[in-house]
């Protein structure tokens, strides 16, 4: 059983790699349609749970598989996720570092990027959506939302103390 | 391989002061880089690489990181094997990988510990909402930055792009990898036809 859910996290995890256009955050609403909706692995709120501690952690925002892999499968299931979600951008990225100079100013390699900036704004997009979804359900909740887009957005302030603010708004229990 | 700094060949080389990072030293620097990087990675790689280091001019390193871009899968984790790769090949890839995941992997587990134990506590319950709610206002000003550039050039088919996988995913919860190969051929067919 426990083998089995290892096997499930890692072949989960390895297809979606290479579709993460945009990194981690593209694949968050995917991510969450599994491990809530189709698998059952945790709640829509450990999920967004999840999201914010992988978020406040640092290093890559991609470390979120692990605590989804940790939260299945405890440690082998953290390890698994991480390796499965980033084994096969690596060796890809490793591949092609090898021959990007021959290719880097070819006309197909620009169009390859021009073509999937959209569609990774889309599905930034759209994690942003879920995300909020199952957060964002009061108006308090969603000011702390809109205050701390303007403020990234107009700003370069570190978002630790973004988070922070947010963190001391939701204890103080106003979300 | 030693730690010893070995300088770079190449046209870098001609230009003092560039030098070549052993794996020791690679692995140390990209730990840095994980555990300072909250929010994106990207200013503190170029502080680490480019200012304290000089490992790559200014420039250099937007290349590396433009191919970084162009990958799928995590722009840094991406940029940490292109330059890992550059000053050591399979090692060197492996070694800056490593550095970059190992350390925030542990901690990540740590906290992965921490909320299964105490998760259901009403007070962590309601500040990890908190938090959730300022992410993903920092997820919507990321947006914005994109999306700026390509709504306010002329209405062409990159917003209808950016709006069918939105609503592909986020709306009709089709599953990525379909969304993907739906929309990535005929996004890119546009950009070489239509610039």
């Amino acid at each position: 059983m426990h083998d089995n859910v290892l096997i499930t996290l890692a072949a989960y995890f390895a297809s979606l790699s290479l579709f993460a256009i945009g990194g981690a955050n593209a694949a968050i609403p995917d991510m969450q349609r599994i491990a809530v909706d189709v698998m059952h692995w945790m709640t829509a709120k450990q999920f967004a749970d999840s999201f914010a501690i992988a978020q406040i952690s640092p290093g890559p925002n991609v470390i979120i598989v692990a605590l989804i892999g940790y939260h299945v499968a405890g440690f082998a299931g953290a390890g698994v996720a991480a390796v499965a979600m980033c084994g096969p951008t690596c060796v890809l990225a490793f591949v092609v570092s090898r021959v990007w100079d021959r290719f880097k100013r070819a006309r197909w390699r620009v169009a390859l990027q021009n073509g999937l900036v959209p569609l990774s704004l889309g599905l930034i997009a759209a994690s942003a959506f879920v995300i909020a979804r199952i957060t964002d359900h009061n108006v308090a909740a969603a000011l702390v939302t809109v205050v701390t887009a303007v403020v990234a957005y107009t700003t370069r302030l570190n978002p630790l103390w973004l988070f922070a603010a947010g963190g001391v708004i939701g204890f103080a229990g106003l979300v | 391989m030693s730690d010893s700094i070995v300088p770079a060949s190449g046209p870098e080389a001609e230009q003092a002061g560039f030098v070549r990072p052993g794996l020791g030293e690679l692995f140390v620097a990209f730990v840095k880089v994980a555990l300072s990087s909250f929010g994106g990675a990207l200013p503190w790689a170029r502080r680490m690489i480019v200012d304290q280091k000089g490992w790559m001019t200014s420039q250099e390193f937007n290349e590396a990181f433009a191919l970084a871009q162009f990958l799928p899968g995590p722009n840094v984790v991406n940029f940490s094997v292109v330059f890992g790769a550059r000053f050591g090949g399979a090692a060197g890839a492996a070694t800056a990988f490593l550095g970059l995941m190992l350390p925030p992997l542990v901690i990540v587990v740590v906290l992965a510990m921490l909320y299964a134990r105490y998760g259901d506590l009403a007070a962590l319950s309601r500040t990890l909402a908190g938090v959730t709610c300022a992410a993903v206002g920092l997820l919507i000003a990321v947006i914005a930055k994109m999306a700026m550039p390509l709504f306010t050039k002329r209405w062409d088919w990159a917003p209808i792009v950016a709006i069918i996988a939105f609503v592909g995913v986020a709306l009709l919860r089709w599953p990525l990898p379909y969304v993907f190969l739906g929309l990535a051929p005929v996004s890119v067919a546009l950009a070489w036809y239509r610039g």
